[in-house]
């Protein structure tokens, strides 16, 4: 599943962190301080550990075991091998073909899927009738799960008997007949149309919000002064949605460098390679061959990016709407 | 019919507007219909698909049954992994649920009304987690899960995807904690209120409306996760339903009738919840992004 949405707050201005009275004598004082410390650690220690262990933690294993050659079997890994599975990852063909299959799906996002979400979202945003059930309709694909998604669109896709095939027979399209998944050349294209499917109506639905933000009279006074409704969505409430606009960029490209479930099932990354991804290269390694530490490296690898990715981005495109909420820590007290 | 009259009495204007808003109006229409053929063929396919036998589904993909044959969905229902697997997704979701929001709630009830050294540091900690995606640690999380004994078992899936929920969860009950008045604490406070009695007793019932939210988004991301269980769980008896249907598809991959009925079957809980809580999870997902 995309992560779903974030939730910013604008930074305060005026300093009001909740604060106990500090009136009273001494004594008194230093007993509310007491019983202060123990609770702020009773109640956050649980959470602590439990993201500590099970987020951090992980990430700095696959960090250690990622510079050795290990098969995961029996204890800790010995064979050092210092960076040989980075620069053997950064010289294999698949994995450099993961990057320009994730490139490509993200520039196919951007370039179609959000723009026709957005372009849903204006049209539902007018008054007509059956607007909610259109809306209602339109999210039920992001509600099933990528599994189900995906094993539904092998069968609509299969090359003799799949739906697909079939409809375009019956429209007399035969030349447009293809293997879809089976074939090198258009499985890309597949595996995106699934990833619409299934995504679209989320965009939607976050545009949807975003322009019920903007207020009415913004339009209504645009129109008066002469705007068409081309020039009110382009100069009022496209500059307006920006916030949700770079929100969903954000979603889409993360959830795109994790992409497995839908991949993995739909074609296990074949033929040949040709839909692999990063996270399905690293499932092949680590759980098929049991090359640990290689896939450990492509782990770290992913990491990295997300991370260069999200910061980069939270610092220089989302700056403007987060004001640092995440990337800096702001006054601290 | 009153455009065309309209039209007529008024045709020396040059466009009506209200013609060209019929016009518009069409279109809409003609546009979100096309869009609804495409959601809504793969599904309706999928179900109509699940009475036919195979021979049917290439003889006649469009058409429906004839004759109708239940059996693909009847021999999915007898059967016992089915009902198990629906069995563990629930149990799973639910555990996995508590966990998230019981923890979560906690610190984000530190977050949001107390003031110590290194607050903003955690809470960052915490945030930052919303950016790993969950695929870059599933590797590291086999092994720990293996050290510790976990594999095979449920709290191996329950735990990590508690732990992956708790970012979310915290920033979006901080958020909602700090809109609750201070003076609501003082006269709590004032009437001999702990702060554990604040939290229990006014708070979390105050903010019903936001665990309700998260709830609802920890649950549908545990249902749907497949990575996680598929790496955890060996045993057929710990399967849950998308683990199910991708084994169902794999074993009974010529079997395409079948198929859709299992898939048909396992879409149904998911839709149904979407109808009950349909406000709780939009207004969850889309809860950050229009506040932006």
């Amino acid at each position: 599943m995309t992560r779903p949405a974030l939730t910013y707050e604008r930074p305060e201005t005026k300093a009001a962190p909740p604060r106990r009275p500090r009136t009273s004598g001494p004594p008194t004082a230093r007993r509310r301080r007491m019983t202060g410390l123990v609770t702020i650690t009773l109640f956050l220690l649980p959470a602590l550990v439990l993201f500590g262990l099970l987020v951090l933690a992980p990430i700095a294993v696959a960090m250690y075991t990622s510079v050795f050659k290990w098969n995961g079997l029996g204890g800790l890994p010995t064979q050092f091998v210092g960076l040989d599975n980075f620069t053997r990852l950064f010289s294999d063909e698949v994995f450099l073909g993961d990057l320009n299959r994730g490139a490509l799906l993200i520039g196919l996002s951007l370039l179609i899927q959000l723009p026709l979400s957005l372009a849903i979202a204006m049209l539902l945003n007018q008054k007509m009738r059956g607007r909610a059930f259109y809306r209602l309709l339109f999210f039920a694909p992001y509600v099933l799960s990528e599994v189900i998604t995906a094993v539904l669109f092998t069968s609509i896709l299969s090359p003799e008997s799949g739906l697909a095939n079939q409809i375009l027979r019956s429209l007399g399209l035969s030349a447009l007949e293809s293997s879809w998944l089976a074939e090198p050349s258009t499985v890309m294209t597949s595996v995106f149309l699934v990833m619409t499917w299934k995504y679209f109506g989320f965009h939607m639905i976050l545009y949807l919000a975003g322009r019920q933000g903007i207020p009415k009279e913004l339009g209504e006074a645009a129109a008066i002064d002469g705007a068409g409704s081309w020039a009110q969505f382009r100069y009022v409430t496209l500059p307006l949605l920006g916030p949700t606009i770079r929100i969903s960029v954000f979603l889409a490209i993360i959830g795109t460098i994790q992409l497995f479930d839908l991949v993995w099932v739909l074609t296990a990354g074949g033929p040949i390679h040709s839909s692999e991804t990063m996270a399905v290269t690293m499932f092949q390694f680590g759980f098929k061959r049991s090359q640990i530490g290689y896939a450990s490296a492509i782990s770290v690898v992913m990491f990295l990016i997300s991370l260069v990715f999200a910061l980069g981005y939270q610092r220089f495109v989302m700056r403007r709407d987060t004001e640092g909420a995440i990337t800096s820590m702001r006054d601290q007290r | 019919m009153t455009a065309t009259i309209d039209g007529g009495r008024r045709h020396a204007r040059p466009p009506s507007p209200r013609r060209h808003t019929r016009l518009k109006s069409v279109i809409l229409h003609g546009v979100v219909l096309l869009l609804s053929t495409w959601v809504v063929v793969p599904l309706l396919f999928a179900l109509v698909g699940g009475f036919k036998d195979n021979g049917q589904l290439s003889t006649n993909p469009f058409g429906l049954p004839a004759p109708w044959v239940p059996e693909n969905y009847t021999s999915v229902l007898v059967s016992g992994s089915f009902w198990r697997q629906l069995f563990n997704s629930v149990f799973i979701g639910i555990a996995t649920t508590l966990i998230v929001v019981v923890l979560s709630a906690m610190a984000a009830f530190v977050f949001a009304r107390f003031a110590f050294r290194g607050r903003e540091l955690i809470y960052t900690l915490f945030a930052m987690g919303l950016m790993f995606p969950f695929a870059v640690a599933i590797l590291p999380l086999f092994v720990l899960l293996r050290t510790f004994g976990l594999l095979d078992n449920p709290l191996g899936v329950i735990l990590p995807q508690a732990a992956f929920g708790v970012p979310m969860t915290v920033i979006v009950l901080r958020a909602f904690f700090r809109t609750i008045p201070r003076e609501v604490e003082e006269a709590a406070t004032i009437d001999g209120c702990t702060s554990f009695g604040f939290f229990w007793r006014i708070l979390l019932p105050m903010a019903r409306p936001a665990l309700a939210t998260v709830s609802v988004l920890a649950i549908v991301a545990s249902w749907n996760n497949f990575f996680l269980p598929l790496v955890v769980f060996n045993d057929p008896n710990w399967w849950t339903l998308p683990l199910g249907v991708q084994q169902f598809y794999g074993q009974y991959s010529s079997d395409t009738a079948r198929i859709l009925a299992y898939v048909v079957l396992a879409m149904v809980p998911a839709l149904a919840f979407y109808a009950v809580a349909e406000r709780q999870l939009i207004g969850g997902l889309t809860a950050g992004a229009s506040k932006g």
